[in-house]
């Protein structure tokens, strides 16, 4: 394990003169509790319950004040006994067990209020959930407030968590990453383990009851592992951005897959990017960003390469990177991809109008005006492919088709009469109505669907206007 | 195509008709916050500090023990005689009010937690702003209403962010709001923590925005507060038919041409307004807290959207009055959190006893409408059954017949599959009713008992015939659909009911039971 980290180190000094030892761990701790955070996070995302998240990462507050304040009685009657090298070491096995224990009882807790108030008190379920949490966070608050002297509770480290101090500077592990990574380890091993009965539930809560499977269980246990997973990871990336990590590497993997196994999976990965990208971006980005100031009275005296951000900051900031490239590039959701979409389809059927325009002007040798006002920029770019496809002309000032054109066009205006034809015999639609709908059916007709309606209308020579139908 | 707009043809709902009233209101409440926020008989300028509390982050806790306030100090901070309490106290108030008024609207809308994302996500605008303004006027960067500016545009980003990311993804709402809302915090703690590397970024001032120092509120902060909370009232009032429309039915107010687009992202300013305002005094949690608590409690209240939106601004202002005096009371009580829990107070409250929609009230109305079924299933049971003696019997003294025969309650049972406690139950509250009179040999109806009791079986086989004749039920269905309905018949549906019937059964007040009437059926 260690020597895999200096390996990890070595490959980012490159990058980083000055990255050393606590850089990785850093990394690598980062990286554990985002991967943690991800699994609970993407069923959130899934059972539309992210905000549920945002709330859990608050009340989780109360539950490890009272964890803390019990852990400390039992300490000073002497029920427990304490570490006998360090008796007031805040965090020892016990206070950890503690805290999960309360983190686990208050996510429940959560959960059970918010549907309570919802549904005996008729509130709506995010008014609901936002009256439980802020009440629980100030509850927890208060508590710390009052117990200030025998809780040593910093809300600030609570709330912002300092991955900077996670390791001491000795070859040990630092202890952190073993949280972290034990959370990881019960994260995978749940979803592992009642992964069938997570994912009925999650799509289908109706089904999961009729088989048997309790759902309202699975939601109450999801938001206990969530609570604890939480807790796990405040220490490293802070409270308040846990959700950053439970909900955003989640809802990415969300936006490139349909399955819930690759979406766990990317989660995972892209949480585990995330921290190495923040802690790069916490460490690059503020002396690339002030450069241009360098000279300014406001930075006078203040080394350019010393500033550097909150990593914990810089990995929310990283994953809403990633999520925003996401959202454009995914390969079948992604923004740009349904924008190149519906152009190539707009193409598509701007040239397909227009060649049926020609062959109705050639079939009737009377001059039928192409289009009145401006043309669009498909319709314009329709023109210009068809030309270079050489299916149209362009001579003495007209369009004409060429002979490949006719037999392009051929087929279109035989997707559009049969449609006619079937209308007129299978709906009571008037004659002069049959036109619109199948202007827009013939660009989806192909030919095997246009034999089947050739077949099912016994191969008509004529649509309900009299005007031929055209052979393939 | 585009909308049709709205002509003086379409009939616009009048929702509000006292429209000026809501107007005044705003300035109503300016003229007490003019008056307090003046520096107190002493004449201090700036606040000094007293046993207010200070906020979550405050240090100075070298007096641990908890001690009950004495009378002076609880006279003192009831008449508001510190200036610091008032100012406190004040803008702890306007700021309430201003969020139970327009938080009222995100309840309706379903849009609660957007305050939440809000007040997050302005946070690298104020970042943003401060080093903007620290470039180019060095030393000037913790300009309040620069700040404020920067974290208006950045909450407002937030807000079209999350609307993007829903329209143009598959993202649900939830998820993009939590999206935001984390990831404009982790860019502003990231800011953050540059700021404070700078020589003048010692960012006590701006520490506050996340926590709030609600007990070293200036009277400019509170001004700021009363104004925020003027625009909020003042526009809410402007608007209130359009944003009721917009709460209750969107689609159709964008069929009738209004700008429903526009009206949201007119609320959503408002929300940003009232968030950023309240952020740098009160800090986050009682900011989301007061935009969601106080509108959830006056739900249970009322069903009108005008009584439900004073309502929340009352509930507002009073738990952060409540909130904020006891937080001056006992030293150690941070005022965000109390003012946030006596909000919960006023919360679960309402949720026991709020008229409408409480639990208790509910519980109530559902217990009497028991009884009353209760009781109309016995008078109908005792009709049914004393109707084929009617004929047998004698005319006694008493005007209506009914009344004079006498039965046992052992008949009863044999036709109800109540329980003996059931109907003795039953029988003991009609009698103290005065519906029921028990004599030697069992009971007897009382004349008023026994007019009820015909104006029940009347209901319950008008209904039947009416299923029989205009729903095509058959006979010995329609037993247990009257026996739902009967209870609920008013007079002049009956009457309807009755012309209805009447062409078959003419002349008959009332009409003989359409299917057999067997003891058990």
């Amino acid at each position: 394990m260690l020597a895999a980290t200096d390996i990890f180190t070595a490959s980012f000094t490159w990058l980083i003169d000055d990255w050393g030892k606590l850089d990785t761990w850093i990394v690598i701790t980062g990286a554990l509790a985002a991967m943690a955070c991800a699994i609970p996070g993407s069923f959130l995302v899934l059972r539309r319950q992210s905000m549920m998240g945002d709330a859990l990462t608050h009340t989780v507050l109360p539950g490890i004040v009272a964890a803390f304040l019990l852990s400390h009685y039992l300490k000073t009657t002497g029920w427990i006994s304490t570490d006998p090298a360090d008796p007031h070491k805040a965090f020892d096995a016990t206070s950890y067990t503690f805290m999960f224990g309360g983190a686990l009882l208050t996510g429940v807790l959560t959960a059970i209020l918010t549907e309570w108030v919802s549904r005996r008190g008729g509130v709506e379920n995010s008014a609901a959930l936002g009256v439980v949490y802020t009440s629980m966070f100030a509850v927890g608050l208060l508590t710390i407030r009052l117990a200030a002297d025998s809780v040593h509770i910093d809300p600030d480290c609570v709330l912002y968590g300092n991955l900077e101090s996670v390791w001491g500077g000795s070859d040990q592990v630092p202890r952190a990453a073993w949280v972290s990574g034990g959370c990881l380890v019960f994260n995978i091993a749940m979803a592992g383990c009642f992964f069938k009965e997570l994912r009925i539930s999650t799509f289908d809560p109706a089904l999961a009851t009729t088989l048997g499977i309790n759902a309202t269980l699975i939601d109450y246990a999801l938001m206990g592992v969530t609570a604890a997973t939480a807790v796990a990871a405040f220490e490293s990336v802070g409270n308040i951005l846990v959700i950053a990590m439970l909900i955003v590497p989640a809802a990415t993997a969300h936006l490139l897959t349909d399955r819930l196994w690759v979406m766990l999976l990317l989660a995972a990965i892209i949480a585990a990017s995330t921290a190495a990208i923040g802690h790069v971006m916490a460490l690059s980005l503020p002396p690339v960003l002030m450069a241009p100031f360098a000279e300014q009275p406001l930075l006078s005296g203040v080394p350019i390469d010393s500033l550097d951000a909150s990593t914990s900051g810089m990995m929310a900031a990283a994953a809403g990177g990633l999520f925003v490239a996401a959202l454009f590039l995914a390969p079948r959701h992604g923004v740009l991809v349904r924008i190149g979409h519906r152009f190539r389809l707009s193409i598509r059927i701007s040239a397909e109008d227009l060649l049926g325009t020609l062959y109705r002007q050639d079939e009737t040798s009377r001059d039928i005006p192409l289009q009145t006002g401006r043309r669009t920029f498909a319709q314009r770019y329709a023109t210009w492919r068809l030309r270079r496809q050489r299916l149209i002309l362009h001579s003495s000032g007209q369009l004409e088709l060429t002979a490949a054109g006719r037999h392009a066009a051929r087929k279109l205006i035989r997707a559009h009469r049969l449609w006619e034809s079937y209308m007129a015999r299978h709906f009571d639609v008037p004659a002069d109505h049959l036109h619109e709908t199948a202007h827009k059916v013939e660009h989806y007709l192909d030919p095997e669907l246009r034999d089947q309606l050739a077949h099912e209308l016994d191969t008509p020579d004529t649509d309900p206007h009299g005007r031929e139908i055209p052979d393939d | 195509m585009s909308p049709v707009r709205p002509t003086a043809t379409v009939v616009r709902p009048v929702i509000f008709r006292h429209r000026w009233l809501a107007l005044a209101l705003p300035f109503a409440l300016a003229m007490p916050s003019v008056l307090l926020a003046a520096p107190g008989p002493s004449g201090h300028d700036h606040p000094v500090p007293s046993q207010v509390t200070t906020g979550t982050s405050g240090t100075s806790l070298s007096d641990n023990r908890f001690r009950w306030p004495g009378w002076n100090k609880i006279s003192d901070t009831l008449l508001m005689r510190q200036y610091n309490t008032r100012i406190v106290l004040l803008g702890s108030i306007l700021l309430g009010i201003g969020a139970g008024t327009v938080g009222t609207f995100m309840l309706l809308r379903k849009r609660s937690l957007v305050g939440d994302v809000v007040s997050h996500a302005s946070l690298p605008g104020i970042a943003m702003a401060f080093l903007a303004i620290e470039l180019a006027y060095p030393g000037k960067g913790r300009s309040l209403p620069v700040l404020l500016f920067g974290a208006l545009l950045a909450g407002l980003l937030g807000v079209l962010c999350t609307i993007g990311i829903r329209r143009f993804s598959r993202i649900k709402e939830d998820t993009a709001l939590a999206i935001v809302l984390s990831v404009f915090f982790g860019i502003g703690i990231a800011l953050f923590t540059i700021i404070q590397k700078l020589p003048t970024g010692q960012v006590a001032g701006l520490q506050q925005f996340i926590y709030g120092q609600t007990a070293s509120m200036t009277s400019a902060d509170v001004g700021l507060i009363g104004l925020a909370s003027i625009l909020v009232i003042a526009v809410s009032a402007a608007l209130f038919k359009e944003f009721g429309l917009l709460c209750f039915d969107e689609e159709f107010g964008r069929s009738h041409g209004w700008p429903t687009t526009w009206l949201d992202l007119v609320l959503m300013a408002l929300v940003v307004c009232i968030a950023i305002t309240g952020l740098q005094s009160v800090g986050m949690l009682l900011v989301v807290a007061m935009l969601i608590i106080p509108p959830a409690a006056a739900r249970f209240w009322t069903d009108r959207l005008g009584s439900m939106t004073v309502i929340a601004a009352v509930l507002g202002g009073l738990s952060a009055w409540l909130g904020g005096v006891v937080s001056s009371l006992f030293a150690r009580f941070s005022a965000g959190a109390v003012i946030v829990l006596a909000g919960t107070l006023f919360f679960l409250v309402s949720l026991a006893f709020g008229t409408r929609r409480g639990l208790l009230p509910r519980g109530l109305r559902q217990w009497s409408n028991n009884r009353r079924i209760g009781r109309h299933d016995l008078l109908r049971t005792l009709y049914e059954m004393l109707e084929p003696r009617l004929e047998s019997s004698e005319p006694d003294s008493s005007d209506d017949p009914l009344a004079d025969i006498h039965f046992a309650s052992d008949e009863v049972l044999s036709r109800r599959s109540w329980t003996r406690s059931r109907l003795s139950r039953l029988l003991d509250r009609a009698t103290r009713d005065g519906l029921l009179q028990a004599v030697e040999s069992g009971w007897r109806l009382t004349a008023s008992g026994a007019a009820e009791a015909r104006l029940v079986a009347r209901n319950h086989r008008l209904w039947e015939t009416y299923l029989i004749l205009h729903a095509d039920i058959a006979p010995n269905h329609v037993d247990r659909d009257a026996d739902l309905i009967e209870h609920v018949l008013e007079p002049d549906l009956v009457s309807q009911l009755l012309e209805t019937v009447s062409a078959r059964y003419p002349q008959m007040q009332m009409p003989p039971s359409p299917h057999p009437l067997e003891p058990g059926t």
